[in-house]
């Protein structure tokens, strides 16, 4: 299994590495939310959806369906326990 | 004369548009709808230097060109088609310093169009503590534009950018991005098959319907040169045409804005930790439903009854100063009433709007939606449904106003439909009543039957409104955006014009808009009820005292005077206890004459008319007048009661007594029991008996199919309903 960005902790940061899902919306691009890009979680609501992240210092919340296409590669470990 | 250039205003959300919009327009600002949509359009005028006018239109926020909502085509279409009037000649992007590289996207695909076009850096208040430091004349190179660096807070900025704007004439109008390298082969033979147009346009118009229907849109067809793509072809391209414009942005950026890292978090990541917390995030939006809910229910009543009575004085000074006659009854009971039916929303209305606007401007709401999107999800509705539905247990009008957050067309109109489900304040003097008269006393576990019988009508109106929310999610078959990227703006403090202009705006929206139809309601409603063919109506005030003369005052008429004896006490002064009861009989007798010429209006006989329908659930012909003329408004239910029994004015314990003293002359029993009195709280529960949500339902859809389905919906469960409940407790 793939770790996306709905696999991260709460403070956990990753670079997004690719979208295993072929057409996520524009407006996700748009946003800032690109390969190459550092995403960091901010704060998850309870059922853990929607998920809010700091993408590119673009603050958004998304929903767990969508999060679970953006894979990524988990850089810094200092999830808030 | 002078000139007016036209001036589009263009930007994300959350960039402080509308604050720069207001800065430069002040009061000379109007908002209206683009014909035949729901979109809102604002526009103003701005004095420029040497005597220049600009034409300023906000444009509705957008992220970038790539349509996928109405708000967002409306503006792509206006920056495509030169031959519309409000085409702009200069194009004013606007931007927040912390996002910059964000905003620039749109910022780039604007400046592709060839149109002047300047750049806008608002918040710059915010840049020493953020520490953020921007090389602004390198960044004009860069770009090839002009800008503004400028705080609508510190009001610091504006001047040069009206400076700019009159010398639109010189702003550079060359590409930032050459798009073709995405695909050279295919833009290649786009450019050949259409030699005279830009290739960009021509690609945005080719993009338009990816995401979204466009309006209006000129097909560009196959030709032998030419082939059009499938849509996942353009949606990859249209991917890769982001990355390339990240890739220029990131380019210049990096050589003109520097961001101290350490200063940038705090304060944010603090309040963010709180207000979206599992627990306390909650209890924080709890308290503040509370305060809003407070506002609308509480402290409004205070300049309600002040409208109300000022209303009620206007009237009687009105009968009092014009000759009587139809016209002045026209006007003091037609006329007057119906205005005074519209002021008298305004407290409430401009109560939520204030409550909405500072939790827009701060950046609260999208912290709300984020709470709540997955406990309304599956009902069909979203996070931002929640503030509507909670306020319409105040009042439905302001609440479908207030819809106008939702982007989302379904989720909007869903929300918009189910909200007068929910118990609004104007039910409570209905049910006050009528639990007084049929619920008996007792109480289980502490609480009485009266207050269980009170909360189970306000939890009843949220289970329809969810219930219905459920059916219309599955039954509406409309298109649009399923996907949900929500931005969480930073935390501001409020700017208190754009807090002020919001209220003000949205009271007088709904003041001319939905206004225009109460008062036409209001006026038919008078004439009904005032007037008759019949030689009853006519000679009522004959035929009345022709009656009390031969049998004395009728037994209504009685327990009015016992009941003004009761609270007048014993008055030991004779003259004066003879001329109170003068007072009283001349007093009753316009009652009575009120009562029977009500009984023999078009409205009495609609009320006779309709008296098989409303049998069923127990009610009479009164019943059903009074039923039939709180089609106005809910309360106005009491009213005609009162004026139907001839008890003359609204004191309550007066109406109570007479209601409880009628008999139903077919079963021989109080007419209000339990069964009928039940039924009666269950079809006020559910009917859509408010014309004002009605006339607004229709402002804010744009169409009368929303709030027709509403009436007959709304109506025919509620009959159902109380026929059920009646039948059974009969």
């Amino acid at each position: 299994m793939e770790t996306t960005v709905a696999d991260l902790k709460r403070g956990q940061k990753g670079i997004i590495k690719e979208f295993t899902q072929d057409l996520l919306p524009i407006k996700l691009l748009e946003m800032g939310c690109l390969p190459g890009n550092e995403v960091e979680l901010v704060q998850v609501a309870p059922l853990k959806d929607p998920i809010y992240i700091n993408v590119n210092g673009s603050h958004i919340a998304i929903r767990r369906e969508m999060a679970l296409h953006i894979a990524l590669d988990i850089i810094e470990d200092n999830a808030v326990v | 004369m002078s000139k007016q250039i036209n001036v589009a205003l263009i930007g994300n959300p959350n960039t402080g548009k509308t604050s720069v919009f207001n800065q430069l327009t002040g009061l000379n600002q109007k908002v209206g709808n683009y014909p035949g949509i729901t979109v809102e359009k604002k526009e103003g005028i701005c004095k420029l230097p040497r005597g220049v006018k600009a034409h300023i239109l906000d444009l509705p926020g957008t992220y970038s060109l790539n349509t996928t909502s109405l708000d967002e085509s409306v503006a792509v279409e206006l920056l495509l088609n030169k031959n519309d009037k409000d085409h702009p000649d200069v194009a004013i992007v606007v931007s927040d310093v912390e996002n910059l590289k964000r905003n620039l996207l749109l910022f780039t695909q604007i400046k592709d169009l060839k149109i002047p076009t300047i750049l806008v850096i608002n918040m710059a208040d915010r840049m020493v503590r953020k520490g953020i430091s921007i090389d602004i004349e390198l960044l004009e190179q860069k770009l090839n534009s002009k800008i503004a660096l400028v705080s609508t807070r510190k009001e610091t900025g504006i001047d040069r950018l009206r400076n700019l704007i009159a010398d639109y004439k010189n702003l550079p109008k060359s590409q930032n991005v050459d798009i073709s390298v995405i695909a050279p082969d295919y833009f290649e033979r786009l450019k050949e098959a259409f030699p005279k147009e830009d290739v960009y346009k021509l690609w945005l118009v080719i993009t338009q319907d990816v995401n979204f229907m466009p309006l209006e849109k000129t097909l560009i067809k196959d030709t032998s040169s030419f082939t059009t793509k499938s849509k996942s072809e353009l949606k990859r391209l249209q991917q890769k045409e982001t990355i390339l414009r990240y890739q220029f942005i990131n380019g210049i950026l990096k050589e003109t804005y520097k961001i101290d890292a350490n200063a940038a978090k705090g304060f944010r990541a603090t309040l963010d930790k709180v207000l979206t917390h599992k627990v306390f995030g909650y209890l924080i939006f709890f308290l503040i439903l509370l305060t809003i809910f407070q506002a609308i229910y509480g402290w409004s009543e205070y300049p309600m009854d002040l409208i109300d009575g000022f209303f009620a004085s206007a009237t009687e000074w009105v009968k009092d100063t014009l000759p009587p006659g139809v016209f002045t009854n026209l006007i003091a009971e037609g006329i007057l009433a119906g205005i005074g039916g519209i002021v008298i929303f305004i407290p409430q209305i401009a109560f939520l709007f204030l409550f909405i606007a500072l939790l827009e401007e701060t950046g609260y709401m999208s912290r709300v939606v984020f709470l709540m999107d997955r406990i309304m999800r599956p009902f069909g509705l979203s996070g931002k449904s929640v503030v509507p539905l909670i306020s319409g247990t105040a009042c439905a009008i302001p609440a479908v106003m207030a819809t106008r957050t939702i982007e989302n067309w379904k989720e909007r109109l869903i929300t918009i439909l189910v909200t007068p489900f929910t118990t609004c304040s104007a039910r409570l003097p209905v049910y006050l009543i009528i639990i007084a008269l049929v619920i008996p006393e007792g109480s289980f576990l502490g609480l009485s039957y009266k207050a269980l019988t009170l909360m189970s009508l306000y939890l009843m109106g949220f289970g329809a409104a969810i219930l219905s929310a459920v059916i219309l999610n599955k039954i509406l078959k409309i298109k649009s955006r399923s996907f949900f990227v929500v931005e969480m703006p930073n935390y501001k403090l409020p700017l208190i014009k754009n807090v002020a202009y919001t209220v003000l705006e949205k009271t007088k929206s709904f003041v001319f808009g939905a206004g225009k139809i109460i008062l036409a309601i209001s006026i038919v409603l008078w004439f009904l009820g005032s007037n008759g063919f019949s030689d009853e109506f006519k000679n009522a005030e004959t035929i009345v005292a022709q009656r009390i003369k031969e049998k004395g005052f009728s037994a209504n008429s009685e327990v009015y005077f016992e009941n003004q004896q009761e609270t007048l006490g014993n008055n030991l002064n004779k003259e004066a206890a003879v001329t109170q009861l003068k007072d009283l009989e001349e007093r009753a007798l316009s009652q009575e004459i009120a009562s029977y010429k009500l009984e023999h209006s078009y409205m009495g006989y609609m009320g006779k008319a309709i008296e098989p329908i409303v049998r069923p659930l127990g009610y009479d012909w009164k019943i059903g007048i009074a039923v039939l003329t709180s089609f106005a408004a809910r309360e106005v239910f009491v009213g005609t009661l009162a004026t139907i029994y001839s008890v003359g004015n609204d004191e309550e314990e007066t109406i109570k007594n007479r209601m409880a003293a009628e008999i139903n002359p077919r079963t021989k029993r109080p007419l209000f029991n339990l069964a009928s009195g039940i039924s009666l709280l269950l079809f006020y529960a559910f009917a859509m008996q408010c014309m004002s949500t009605l006339a607004v339902v229709k402002r804010e859809t744009n169409s009368w199919k929303w709030p027709a389905g509403q009436l007959v919906f709304m109506s025919l469960f509620a009959y159902i309903v109380a026929l059920i409940a009646y039948q059974i407790l009969k």
